[in-house]
């Protein structure tokens, strides 16, 4: 078989993405670049510096940003725990903390809906012990509840996947030289796990830019993320071609985050426990 | 040692973290009072109605067949798109790497709009445009799955099996193929896993009356909670955890060569 | 027959002190002995080499040294300091590991550079010393290059330089030179030896190559199974092995099994030998090593036995010859003269060539028999 021959076997999935990948984005630039009646306008694009965008922009980089850094909070200890500690199975301690990410995603914020709504399981256990009741529900802490456990375990994966790939032996002669606790941390252990981070970060920080679903259901539809106003601009206000250019704004941050962090092949990591 | 002590408390705490949700709602699920928080006594009466109820069971059933059917078609698609991209040159090879990240570094709502922009042009929202639409999303995972696979394949084995006389599909079903079936079983498997998981791609592209599990707890949710949905996640999690203990087990006993330590 | 002090190095290295001491050393992983009860001292400016086979125990000695791993029983004293519960980065010696472990987020200026901005020494000493390092392992310029960009002979130079500007007073090597091919291996080899020379500092080397270990060392320490087998000079190593086990590891040998007639004269095969060994009881079953180089092939007529040629390879030098005796036992041989198989020679060894040794009698002894080494 020549190189040429086995070469035309990818000619269909070449079809698959001009006719379900390249062409749809191209609908979603032509109807933010025009208006409704078919005309050339920078109107939809420059949408999202309008004050009520501008603050669902705002409000979901914020989310975003915040959930990303409390993941990494507690990803990064339980990686160095894992690394350290030398437990014997540390692949079946990773097993059991990411098997409630295989769980519906749906039913994951039912989940944390019945742990943290006003009278959820959570103030019950609370009212019982006579403590004040937490009342985060339909606030924007809320939803950044929802939106760590469910990413969770996209910063989890690889961080710890960094992490416990850099070789004893580098740490050792981290030592060796001279290196006390701490700094073989600052000076070998986090550099050497960044790659990790940041493709943990661009894993957490790219769903929760662009989450409506979690910001329905925990934020009780009052609060407006960029994704709930894109969302309504289809499902309720029908106005397609504004929802559009508010998503080729929200695509471009996401490119920028994608950049920013690097990013290794997402879908892979996913991938470790299989 | 205490540091040991402490850190296993945390992994503890975190663990608890991932779980509590879940045993709330599969404790729920056994709850005979439809109240939140009182407990009104055993009962297995949420099940029975689980199973009487055709909205249900319909959208489980979609979801099933959705996945399997996306992840079948996906995985032939993405086995014969990752040969030929196997074999070409630098400069093609990335081009095609590039559009198969796209659905994977897009945002799911972008990629959900775009889809339905497009299908309403030519195409009834339906059953059939959520099969499209998971297609589309499913075939990059599964060439992420095969493509670093062949990668670690020698292609000499290949080489010599044509060296020995074998055609060139010969070759390939007895020499290539065996040693990339886990990466078509891992690809196959994640594009069910990503399929039952969706929501948002769904949402867009479904259209009225076609229900999937997660579309249908979501307009539940916004209607109120009905405890079925509490007995259908215990399910959910017992399935996932039985598939998962499965593969986890199976694969475990395949790469269980320790190398011995030099000390 | 061995006697104790011409293995013991202080002969050699009569003038310098005992700088490393290791007492009594046990280590256990996962229930399995790795070193029982181990003693070694190690003297100032010495190049010591344990040598072994995989599994010998020698890295964790290195690694007991180093302060990575602490012994189960027994002490490590440091110019007379016990160190035992030292952590490694508190302990005067540094490491040079076998995959070279550089710090693959930093150039290689800052590679050298850690250890003396850990001391908080000036700008301007570590730039010298960055300098002086990597001239002396003929790498200079390389300060701004980053560790993956480099060959690994050069990685592991840098490795070295990144040990030796921290002034330690012992640097320990895990088989650094284990990943390198062989003319590489060789050039390094006269490299170490150079870079020992001119530090003057304590080198211990671990290695399972025993001709790295013949070339560079004063003293080499013969391993195999947690126990030490022998410690000396290169040549007393080689010349006269105490046991099969060193003799078998330290070059090619043949190993036969023999019964000492008297003094002066061993049984192999049915046939008497003169040798220069004395003392052992009359009747003892002995192990007999022939080093392969020793064994001379003549004319069938003077030949003290004979034999017919079973196989010859050509090794570039000389050829390996196997020759099937008459007395029933099989002899390599190295030799620059070429016999055909099938020829039939003579055979002679003369006395001086034979080495005697007591085969194994207790449990504890039997752990040295070569055949366990293997496994």
């Amino acid at each position: 078989m020549s190189r040429k021959k086995v070469q035309v076997l990818s000619i269909p999935y070449i079809l698959w993405v001009i006719g379900f990948t390249v062409i749809p984005l191209l609908f979603v630039f032509a109807k933010a670049s025009t208006n409704a009646e078919g005309d050339l306008t920078l109107e939809y694009l420059l949408a999202i510096f309008d004050p009520v965008h501008r603050k669902a922009l705002l409000l979901s980089i914020a989310l975003a940003f915040t959930t990303s850094l409390i993941c990494v909070v507690i990803s990064y200890p339980v990686a160095l725990i894992l690394k350290t500690s030398k437990f014997k199975n540390t692949k079946i301690i990773m097993f059991v903390m990411i098997l409630p990410m295989w769980m519906n995603f749906i039913l994951r914020i039912l989940a944390i809906q019945l742990l943290i709504s006003k009278n959820g399981v959570i103030n019950h256990l609370l009212s019982m012990l006579n403590l004040p009741s937490l009342n985060i529900i339909n606030t924007p802490a809320a939803i950044v509840v929802g939106m760590v456990y469910d990413y969770l375990p996209y910063m989890l994966l690889p961080v710890l996947n960094c992490v416990l790939a850099i070789p004893d032996d580098i740490i050792e002669a981290g030592k060796d030289l001279g290196a006390g606790r701490l700094r073989v941390f600052t000076r070998i252990l986090l550099p050497l796990s960044l790659s990790g981070i940041g493709s943990g970060i661009t894993m957490v920080f790219v769903p929760s830019m662009t989450e409506f679903v979690i910001a329905n259901i925990l934020g009780g539809g009052k609060i407006q993320l960029l994704g709930n106003v894109i969302e309504q601009e289809f499902s309720v206000s029908m106005n397609w071609n504004l929802g559009s250019g508010l998503s080729v704004a929200l695509m471009v941050f996401v490119l920028i985050t994608t950049f920013l962090f690097g990013h290794d092949s997402s879908g892979s990591n996913r991938n470790f426990v299989l | 040692m205490i540091r040991r002590a402490l850190g296993k408390i945390y992994l503890g705490i975190v663990v608890l973290f991932m779980y509590a949700p879940i045993i709330v709602l599969i404790v729920l699920s056994f709850n005979s009072s439809k109240s939140r928080v009182v407990w009104g006594g055993f009962t297995l009466k949420w099940y029975r109605t689980l199973f009487e109820s055709d909205a249900i069971i319909s959208a489980f059933g979609t979801t099933l067949t959705l996945a399997f059917l996306s992840a079948a078609i996906a995985s032939v698609i993405g086995l014969a798109a990752s040969l030929g991209i196997y074999t070409m040159r630098k400069r093609n090879y990335r081009i095609m790497l590039f559009f198969t990240n796209i659905p994977l570094v897009n945002a799911d709502i972008v990629t959900g709009i775009a889809l339905m922009l497009w299908f309403v042009r030519f195409l009834e929202l339906g059953i059939t445009s959520v099969l499209i639409a998971h297609i589309t999303f499913n075939i990059p995972y599964v060439i992420l799955c095969i493509l670093p696979k062949l990668e670690t394949i020698d292609i000499r084995q290949f080489e010599a099996a044509r060296d020995l006389g074998a055609t060139g599909l010969h070759a390939f079903t007895r020499i290539l193929l065996p040693d990339l079936v886990p990466g078509i079983m891992a690809g196959f498997f994640m594009a069910v896993t990503m399929s039952m998981d969706d929501f948002v791609i769904t949402y867009f592209t479904k259209g009225p009356g076609v229900n999937t599990l997660s579309t249908l707890i979501y307009g539940e949710i916004r209607k109120g909670i009905k405890p079925e949905m509490y007995a259908l996640s215990s399910i959910l999690f017992l399935i996932v955890l039985i598939t998962l203990l499965i593969v986890y087990i199976s694969g475990r006993t395949n790469n269980n060569k320790s190398e011995p330590a030099d000390y | 027959m061995i006697s104790e002090s011409e293995t013991d190095p202080s002969e050699v290295m009569c003038l310098s002190k005992i700088l490393i001491e290791l007492k009594g050393i046990s280590k256990t992983y996962d229930n399995t002995p790795v070193i029982d009860e181990l003693d070694l001292s190690i003297r100032e400016n010495e190049f010591v080499t344990l040598l072994g086979p995989s599994g010998c125990g020698k890295t964790t000695i290195l690694r007991i040294i180093g302060g990575f791993e602490t012994p189960d029983k027994g002490s490590v004293y440091f110019d007379g300091v016990d160190i035992t519960k030292l952590p490694p980065n508190k302990r005067q010696l540094n490491t040079v590991f076998q995959k070279y472990s550089l710090f693959t987020h930093m150039t290689v200026a800052d590679n050298i550079a850690f250890g003396l901005r850990i001391r908080k020494k000036s700008d301007s000493y570590i730039k010298d010393k960055i300098k002086y390092a990597l001239d002396l392992v003929n790498l200079p310029g390389y300060g701004d290059r980053y560790p993956d960009s480099l060959s690994g002979g050069q990685q592991q130079r840098i490795a070295i330089a990144r040990a030796i500007v921290n002034e330690p007073k012992v640097l320990l090597l895990d088989e650094p030179l284990g990943a390198l091919d062989l003319k590489l291996r060789q050039e390094m080899q006269y490299e170490l030896i150079r870079l020992k020379n001119e530090l003057g500092i304590t080198f211990i080397y671990v290695t399972h190559d025993q001709e790295e270990a013949l070339t560079m060392s004063d003293t080499i320490v013969v391993m195999n199974q947690g126990y030490i087998q022998q410690a000396g000079t290169p040549e007393s190593i080689y010349n006269e092995p105490i046991n099969a086990f060193v003799a078998d590891f330290i070059g090619e040998s043949n190993i036969y099994d023999g019964i000492m007639v008297r003094d002066r004269l061993v049984n192999i095969g049915g046939l008497d030998f003169e040798c220069v060994d004395e003392g052992f009881g009359e009747g003892e079953p002995v192990d007999v090593v022939i080093r392969p180089e020793d064994v001379e092939l003549g004319d069938p007529a003077s030949g003290h036995t004979t034999g017919t040629v079973t196989s010859i390879i050509f090794k570039g030098v000389h050829y390996e010859i196997q020759v099937e005796s008459a007395i029933g036992i099989t002899f390599m041989v190295q030799t620059t003269q070429n016999f055909p198989v099938g020829s039939y020679v003579g055979i002679n060894i003369i006395p001086d060539n034979f080495q005697i040794m007591h085969k194994p009698r207790s449990e504890a002894e039997e752990i040295l028999n070569i055949n366990d080494y293997q496994s």
